[in-house]
């Protein structure tokens, strides 16, 4: 094997120049074993696992790292649904919330930044231990700072469980008014099919059909994505796709490189990559600047369904000819407040909600880390991810929502939430939308669409 | 470093202004570390002035990320960017 220098520097580039990483490395971890009716002995028993598989995570993360030259932002632990964890104990809120204290404590100890499964799968129905936990989600995760939460709520064999849609917002009304800014609603997605899979944050979590552990990888790479489309202004959109499947295939032969080698350092199963592009808040690291690049003058403007399309269908040739595992999301969120492109478009009045829905009709995932007034009523919130949820039910997809309904903000006005959250301007929604709709609960059928056997 | 016979085979890549002095100061870095160099590339791409070297660390008695710190030194000191990985990171990418 000799290798050019031309593409040994393509690929230092893209490191160098063009924010290419892994994204996350996520342990998944069973805890199913660690059930027990005194929840002082679930926790105990929890804790210990999370803290030693943490820290090994981090230890070989750091080690490929250093072996690859590519750096790996973020380790991560996705756990068993804490729902079923809940079952056998008392339906106290205080219970769920004691757990939830004590996942972020292991987390802490193994300096572990996001922990995700505080959630359940109620897509048809909800037993009393789920109930509590959606009950507990407010105090759960405005007493915890690592903790992240999930809910699905919707599946194309089930439908829509509306009374859970319906009360869920009010969860997050709730939880919203208990944390600042409303930051604790970016801990948890509620979706439509989720994937027991997913590596990414705030919906990642082990699934039940998965074994004892699963290391997953998500790649990302928008700036690299980015910098090829710029490199080709002038060719047709046939070459265009063709130019990201090429790129999109290298960027996944690393992830997946460097999950198998962090999975067998691990003796774990290596699961999944995730080919989602992640945007983040870094210059240029932005999915609306790729729909930019490719010829839209503004993401949101008419044209940017079609390019966002093409793009996510590029990204998942170029990761299916490279990776016989490719799982999780593999779309992409577009989160606003991640995503310095989109949140320019939403000042300038090019992307507003309706457009955003839209977009995630065709390859993303949902509608992601956007705010909200805080005065919303929980039925508009409701609503809106009705509408969100059932696009994943009808077209056989994940989707789903995180929305932040910020208490004492107005549309325009734009709030700050540090760090890998970045900064949302305040969308303007409705203030009566359907309340009547929500209010009669009960579930939406299954499409015909999920009569396949 | 887990096999001491293989070949473990990695590539530092030096970017920036050409300089006399960058091939010394890499060798001199590399023999501290008992790393043996096995092959070096030199070209201008895109305008950029690129030189690779191919390395057998298999023999090093450094930790590669003791061999990252002493090359961010060098890089600081003869003002380049300088960047170590394994090569199977480039086989992985661009050959299938």
């Amino acid at each position: 094997m000799s290798i050019s220098v031309e593409e040994v520097f393509e690929t230092v580039r893209m490191t160098l120049d063009h924010h290419f990483d892994i994204r996350t490395v996520t342990l998944g971890i069973n805890l199913k074993d660690c059930m027990d009716r005194d929840v002082d002995k679930l926790a105990a028993r929890v804790g210990r696992r999370i803290i030693e598989k943490g820290k090994l995570l981090n230890k070989n993360a750091d080690f490929i790292e250093y072996k690859y030259g590519i750096p790996i932002t973020n380790r991560r632990i996705a756990v068993t649904p804490v729902s079923i964890l809940l079952e056998p104990l008392a339906k106290k809120i205080s219970t769920a919330v004691k757990l939830a204290k004590a996942l972020d404590k292991a987390a802490q100890k193994a300096d572990i930044d996001f922990l995700g499964g505080f959630g359940a799968m109620v897509q048809k129905g909800t037993t009393r231990a789920e109930e509590n936990l959606i009950d507990a989600i407010p105090r759960a995760l405005s007493a915890t700072n690592r903790v992240c939460g999930f809910l699905n709520l919707a599946s194309t064999a089930a439908g829509i469980n509306m009374n859970a849609v319906e009360k869920f917002g009010h969860t997050l009304k709730d939880l919203a008014e208990r944390t600042k800014n409303g930051i604790g609603c970016a801990k948890i997605a509620v979706f439509a099919n989720v994937p027991e899979d997913n590596p990414f944050m705030a919906g990642a979590h082990h699934g039940i059909g998965e074994p004892d552990f699963s290391l997953n990888i998500g790649i990302s790479g928008p700036g690299v994505v980015r910098s090829i489309v710029l490199q080709n202004p002038d060719c047709d959109l046939t070459e265009l796709s063709e130019v990201i499947k090429r790129t999109v295939f290298k960027i996944t032969r690393a992830g997946e490189l460097i999950g198998r080698e962090i999975a067998k350092l691990m003796k774990v199963e290596f699961g999944i990559v995730d080919i989602s592009l992640a945007s983040t808040t870094s210059a240029h690291d932005s999915v609306a600047e790729i729909i930019e690049a490719m010829g839209v003058r503004e993401v949101g403007l008419p044209g940017s369904t079609a390019a966002l399309a093409m793009l996510m269908d590029a990204v998942k040739k170029g990761g299916a000819m490279a990776s016989g595992n490719v799982g999780g999301l593999s779309g992409t969120f577009i989160p606003i407040s991640e995503d310095a492109g989109m949140i320019r478009a939403v000042q300038h009045g090019s992307l507003n909600l309706q457009k955003l829905e839209a977009l995630t009709s065709v390859c993303s995932v949902g509608l992601d880390m956007f705010a909200v007034p805080g005065n919303t009523p929980a039925d508009v919130l409701s609503a809106i991810i009705a509408d969100e949820l059932s696009i994943g039910v009808i077209n056989n997809k994940t989707t789903g929502v995180r929305v932040i309904p910020v208490p004492g903000k107005r549309a325009g006005q734009i709030v700050h939430f540090g760090g890998l959250l970045g900064s949302a301007p305040i969308m303007s929604v409705p203030k009566v939308a359907s309340d009547k709709f929500i209010l009669r609960r009960g579930r939406i059928p299954s499409p015909v669409t999920a009569m396949k056997n | 470093m887990t096999s001491k016979n293989e070949p473990q085979i990695c590539i530092v890549t030096v970017t920036g202004a050409d300089r006399v002095g960058i091939i010394a100061k890499l060798a001199n870095t590399m023999a501290e570390a008992n790393i043996n160099i096995v092959d070096v590339n030199q070209k201008i791409v895109e305008e950029n002035f690129v030189m690779t070297m191919a390395v057998d660390v298999a023999k090093s008695t450094s930790s590669m990320e003791q061999i990252k710190k002493r090359l961010d030194k060098v890089s600081r000191e003869m003002k380049l960017n300088i960047t170590i990985q394994d090569a199977n990171i480039f086989k992985a990418m661009h050959r299938i």
